[in-house]
């Protein structure tokens, strides 16, 4: 076992770890945090996408112990305290940027990250940053827009998503 | 799916991860970024008893110029070199390859000598590093060495560096000027490329005064494609001018066959891309 502490969500935690554990795993069965998924179980997929420090990162391909002393931020951290979505959250809620969800968590988490270094990104700046995450219902249109939204980079109505 | 238990240790310095390299031996694994090495551990296809971490060693990261070349530190991110304006103005050819590297996720945690010394002949470093006439600095129980990027990559899955050497930095020749363009060839978003070609090219007016090419997964190592390489010197940046020197693009390579496809459609989208990205490199792509 190996003793790690870090900060998740913005809390401070201290915790035993196998150093086989993964970080997904780790914030799943530890910590409870389930609002990060695990999809492919590959590293292809970007469903379990947290910010790691600061940037986006697949936790299924991060150790544990490799984040002692880090700050990790999962989907359960972005919104304000009062329960207010973060921006990105509201778009892809605007735009219908979903169908089944078990993507939305790593598409949103990737979404913010791009829009972080990016924040005019253009249609095909989007799809190249979301390159990393996979939607199994291949809804990717209202995704990009749901994107768009959130950048204020869209012109006109949205359409095919109903606000 | 979760690896095989096994013990770690995160050295901060080289000579502590030496040292523990030399202690553990055949039994350790080293981790860079990891984003190949936990995938094979977590589908159990290698289960080391030790896991020895380059993370906690800051010596190891950044970009620095050191007069006619500049030193890539090994645990530097994919998404740091990429983004560093020293590699964009003396090493382009790297800056565009990364691009093309996996996903904007394993960019932040992937890092530039981790692949390098993964050494998978499909991986997108190691033709740009063959083009630009890359060194490797292997630091092991006994000093340093330098081994020129021909030498280094052996095999599939195969490098120069000993049981008992880490990858410290890779030197890179400055390329002032020269126009760049890496050609990945991919079916679906992300995949590893069938073929891949970086091409940079040095212009002297309308004529290519000098071209360097790699080739990816187009054999068990990345390639020089030499003969393509000496044949476009002095010939005009036209499609007809660099067609026929792209042609030679394959010759002397022995690709793999494989459910993306067979040895000749490889050597097919070599000369094809290699027509691409010579000419865009040129500026006329």
């Amino acid at each position: 076992m190996a003793r790690i502490s870090l900060s998740v969500d913005g809390q401070q935690v201290t915790d035993d770890v196998e150093p086989r554990t993964l970080l997904v795993q780790y914030l799943r069965e530890q910590l409870g945090k389930t609002g990060t998924v695990v999809g492919c179980d590959t590293s292809n997929c970007g469903a379990c996408t947290v910010h790691l420090n600061g940037r986006s990162v697949k936790s299924c391909n991060v150790l544990a112990v490799q984040v002692d002393g880090a700050e990790v931020t999962t989907i359960e951290g972005l919104a304000g305290e009062d329960g207010s979505l973060h921006p990105v959250q509201e778009a892809f809620r605007e735009c219908h940027g979903l169908q089944c969800g078990y993507c939305t968590p790593g598409m949103v988490m990737q979404a913010v990250d791009l829009l972080n270094e990016n924040p005019s990104p253009s249609e095909e700046a989007i799809r190249l940053g979301l390159e990393g995450n996979l939607c199994r219902c291949t809804g990717y249109h209202n995704i990009v827009r749901a994107v768009q939204h959130a950048a204020g980079t869209t012109t006109g109505t949205t359409e095919g998503a109903s606000a | 799916m979760i690896p095989a238990a096994f013990e770690y240790v995160a050295p901060t310095s080289v000579e502590e991860a030496l040292a523990a390299l030399a202690e553990h031996g055949d039994d350790a694994k080293i981790i860079a970024g990891g984003q190949s090495l936990l995938p094979v551990l977590r589908m159990r296809l290698n289960a080391p008893e030790w896991v020895i971490d380059l993370g906690r060693i800051d010596s190891l990261r950044g970009v620095r110029d050191e007069g006619d070349h500049l030193v890539i530190g090994a645990m530097t991110t994919h998404h740091d070199v990429g983004q560093d304006p020293l590699v964009h103005e003396h090493a382009l050819l790297i800056s565009k390859a990364i691009t093309h590297l996996a996903d904007a996720q394993v960019r932040h945690r992937g890092t530039f000598g981790g692949a390098l010394a993964h050494a998978d002949p499909a991986g997108d470093l190691g033709a740009p590093a063959r083009a630009l006439g890359a060194t490797f600095v292997a630091q092991g129980p006994g000093g340093s060495r330098e081994i020129s990027a021909e030498d280094f990559f052996v095999d599939l899955f195969e490098t120069a560096l000993s049981d008992d050497e880490i990858l410290t930095a890779v030197k890179v020749p400055k390329y002032d000027g020269w126009g760049a363009t890496y050609e990945k060839f991919v079916r679906i978003a992300h995949q590893w490329p069938i073929v891949a070609v970086a091409a940079t090219v040095r212009m002297d007016g309308d004529t290519i005064a000098e071209a360097r090419i790699g080739l990816t997964n187009m054999g068990s190592t990345p390639l020089r494609a030499q003969a393509a390489e000496q044949a476009l010197v002095g010939q005009p940046a036209t499609e007809e001018g660099v067609a026929a020197a792209a042609a030679l693009a394959a010759e002397g390579t022995n690709p793999p066959s494989d459910l993306n496809g067979d040895a000749d459609y490889r050597r097919h989208l070599a000369t094809v891309l290699t027509r691409r990205a010579v000419l865009s490199a040129a500026g006329r792509g």
